[in-house]
């Protein structure tokens, strides 16, 4: 994986001794609270509702089992022994003092771990698809121009002041697993005539007013990725608005100026700016594609697998749902699911890293993965080695089975810990864990996805989830609008409003009732959640959510 | 006639610890609700304010939350207040740990 050179290094040591500064500064008093703020979180730091909180970023989620314990060691000596994964492949520590941030900063710096530009107007942590450079159907690694982009545009000055905040994501198969239409630039690896390229899209987004990805380019040869992206951040820049944080998104510009003037104007910029490259971007891609060169798989017999596959079922039952296809057929992409019914989903002690560390040292090339549903991956792990692994999990209270089901919830920190929350999201994604286990249902459920937001920005991704929860602040309590249909895969959409929302009471009974529906009219236990609600729309899952209405039409 | 005014009490968080404070009447900072200064009148409520951000070197983002009189001293009349007085509500962190440790 990516390695920081020693300019890299040295510019962490720097940006982590301003800030202690900073921070000395605002306690000695000669820093107000307005003038230490955006230093604040230009350096990752928030004020929650009971605590700071430190976000690092995790780049395009791609980590190493030492960076792994790195976290686990900040995380006994500085916070309370966990840390929360996010929706955006960053951790999230909940409980540091503004005493210690620097010390924390300096410690992840040590292991090439920082929080620069997880906030602000500029271009976010890009983020890539979790499985990247191990999935059978990959095209192309996607992380090396992950990579290149969080180069080109750390500190770049002509994007540091954009209208508004800039997330771009990357996949680099056609199967999006990175949400990519819900970005504001997304990028998907696809072929044509048997060239690989990037399909472009522009102005997804969720939050207020949720969008899905247009098609800006539908291909785009690798080698013109940042002349291309300088060409629509540029455009970005002429046209966005920044009169009304609202209407400042990109998503917003698209929409008003329509897609086909965006495009324009960016084909315009992007011949200038492409002739204003003369190759560095492509000698450096060079570079940084050898740091992520694939290990020497280990090759052999898959005995060990194929017994314990057949003899031992707790074990098949965690094989079925939480491995994925690797390129090469001995081995696979292990999903550790870190949402134990009834635990916080994304939360994970400092113990349990320490124990996946140890499993991707041993067994898996020192490779570790961050997904944003909120899990750990194992990518590349050879099948003979998966009984050991399972036992290990188990041992640790990492081996429940439950990757893309119900359970498998992705739920934003809502008015638990966030200070923008109108309304709580992990008790929800709790109960509804342990609502399902208890009625033993989720395996027959099959394949689905709730996600839940505290509020409208939506970092739960509530809008492409197949069941959407949304935590809303109704004259002074808590109210739960669901929607349904959203998808996330490279078929997105954005899901559709049943009705009226529900109290904290109601809401776990009425995903039960939306899931009994479901039950009913699926056409096979084969057809999911979300082809059913395809096939059939939104009546039969309205009848049963709001029987009352139903009677009075009849 | 003009609305009637909803109690309050200020409160922020610590600059350095981060957690939940409020105002007191001695114009010092305690760590519990129920210790805090319930205010009545809308103008007295303004220059509380103003006083307690003078104290704005050693505490982050002081405003006026709704509050209303209880048997031990005020009590938050919106689930919000009510969370930030007691912690998140699926660990036993924040006030409610160090309650527990009394
Ligand atoms: S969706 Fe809202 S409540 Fe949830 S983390 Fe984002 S800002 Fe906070």
């Amino acid at each position: 994986m990516y390695k920081y050179n020693d300019f890299d290094a040295a510019f962490l040591a720097e940006r982590n001794a301003q800030f202690r500064a900073q921070v000395e500064r605002r306690i000695d008093g000669s820093l107000t609270e307005d003038e230490f703020k955006p230093l604040r979180l230009m350096n990752g730091l928030y004020l929650q509702l009971h605590a700071y909180m430190l976000r690092v970023a995790v780049p395009y989620g791609t980590m190493n089992p030492t960076q792994m314990r790195q976290f686990a060691h900040v995380a006994d000596k500085w916070d309370k022994g966990y840390g929360h994964l996010t929706t955006r492949q960053n951790i999230q520590f909940n409980w540091p003092k503004l005493r210690d941030v620097p010390d924390m900063l300096d410690s992840l710096g040590e292991v090439g771990i920082h929080a620069i530009q997880t906030s602000g107007n500029t271009i976010r942590n890009t983020t890539a698809d979790h499985f990247a450079g191990a999935a059978a159907d990959e095209i192309e690694d996607p992380r090396p121009y992950a990579e290149l982009i969080r180069q080109w545009s750390t500190d770049h000055p002509e994007f540091q002041f954009l209208g508004r905040k800039f997330k771009i994501a990357i996949t680099g198969s056609e199967t999006d697993r990175a949400v990519t239409k819900a970005h504001d630039v997304g990028l998907r690896m696809v072929r044509r005539d048997g060239e690989a390229g990037f399909e472009v899209m522009v102005g997804g987004g969720l939050g207020r007013t949720p969008m899905i990805g247009k098609v800006l380019r539908d291909f785009l040869p690798r080698e013109d990725l940042l002349p291309y992206l300088e060409a629509v951040l540029s455009v970005y820049n002429v046209l966005g608005r920044r009169d009304n944080k609202y209407k400042a998104r990109i998503k917003i510009t698209v929409h008003e100026n329509g897609i086909d003037t965006y495009r324009e104007m960016t084909e315009k910029a992007f011949a200038l700016r492409k002739a204003e490259f003369d190759g560095t971007d492509q000698k450096l891609l060079a570079e940084i594609k050898e740091h992520f060169a694939a290990p020497t798989f280990r090759h052999g017999a898959t005995d060990r697998f194929d017994s314990t596959y057949g003899s031992d079922p707790v074990f098949r039952a965690w094989v079925d749902t939480n491995l994925s296809a690797h390129h090469q057929d001995d081995h696979a992409v292990v999903t550790i699911s870190v949402k134990n019914h009834g635990q916080t989903p994304g939360d994970i002690t400092s113990e349990q890293m320490r124990v996946v560390a140890d499993l991707a040292e041993e067994f898996g090339y020192n490779e570790l993965r961050l997904s944003h549903e909120q899990n750990v991956i194992l990518p590349h792990i050879h099948k003979n080695d998966l009984p050991a692994i399972h036992a290990r999990l188990r041992a640790a209270d990492l081996a429940t089975a439950n990757v893309g089901l119900i359970s498998d919830i992705i739920a934003c920190p809502g008015m638990d810990y966030c200070a923008l929350a109108t309304a709580r999201s992990i008790p929800v994604a709790q109960e509804i864990a342990t609502r399902f286990d208890d009625l033993k249902l989720e395996h027959e459920v099959g394949d689905l996805k709730i996600k839940i937001s505290g509020c409208i920005n939506a970092c739960g991704h509530h809008h492409v989830g197949h069941i959407g929860i949304l935590g809303l602040d109704r004259a002074g309590v808590e109210n739960y609008q669901i929607t349904l249909g959203g998808d996330g895969s490279e078929n997105a959409a954005i899901g559709t409003r049943t009705g009226p929302g529900f109290s904290y009471d109601e809401i776990v009974p009425a995903v039960e009732r939306i899931i009994k529906a479901y039950l009913e009219v699926r056409d096979s236990a084969e057809e999911r959640f979300i082809d059913t609600y395809g096939r059939v729309g939104m009546e039969p899952f309205k009848a049963a959510l709001y029987p009352d209405a139903a009677k009075k039409v009849a | 006639m003009p609305r009637p005014f909803t109690p309050k009490v200020i409160t922020a968080n610590d600059l350095l610890e981060g957690d939940v404070i409020y105002f007191t009447t001695a114009n010092t900072w305690t760590r519990h609700l129920s210790e805090a200064e319930l205010i009545t009148d809308e103008a007295e409520s303004q220059l509380r304010l103003l006083e307690a951000e003078k104290q704005n070197l050693t505490i982050v983002g002081a405003y006026l939350a709704d509050a209303k009189a209880g048997e031990n001293g005020p009590e938050p009349t919106h689930f919000r207040e009510d969370f930030r007085r007691k912690g998140p509500s699926n660990y036993r962190h924040g006030k409610q740990e160090a309650a527990a440790h009394v």
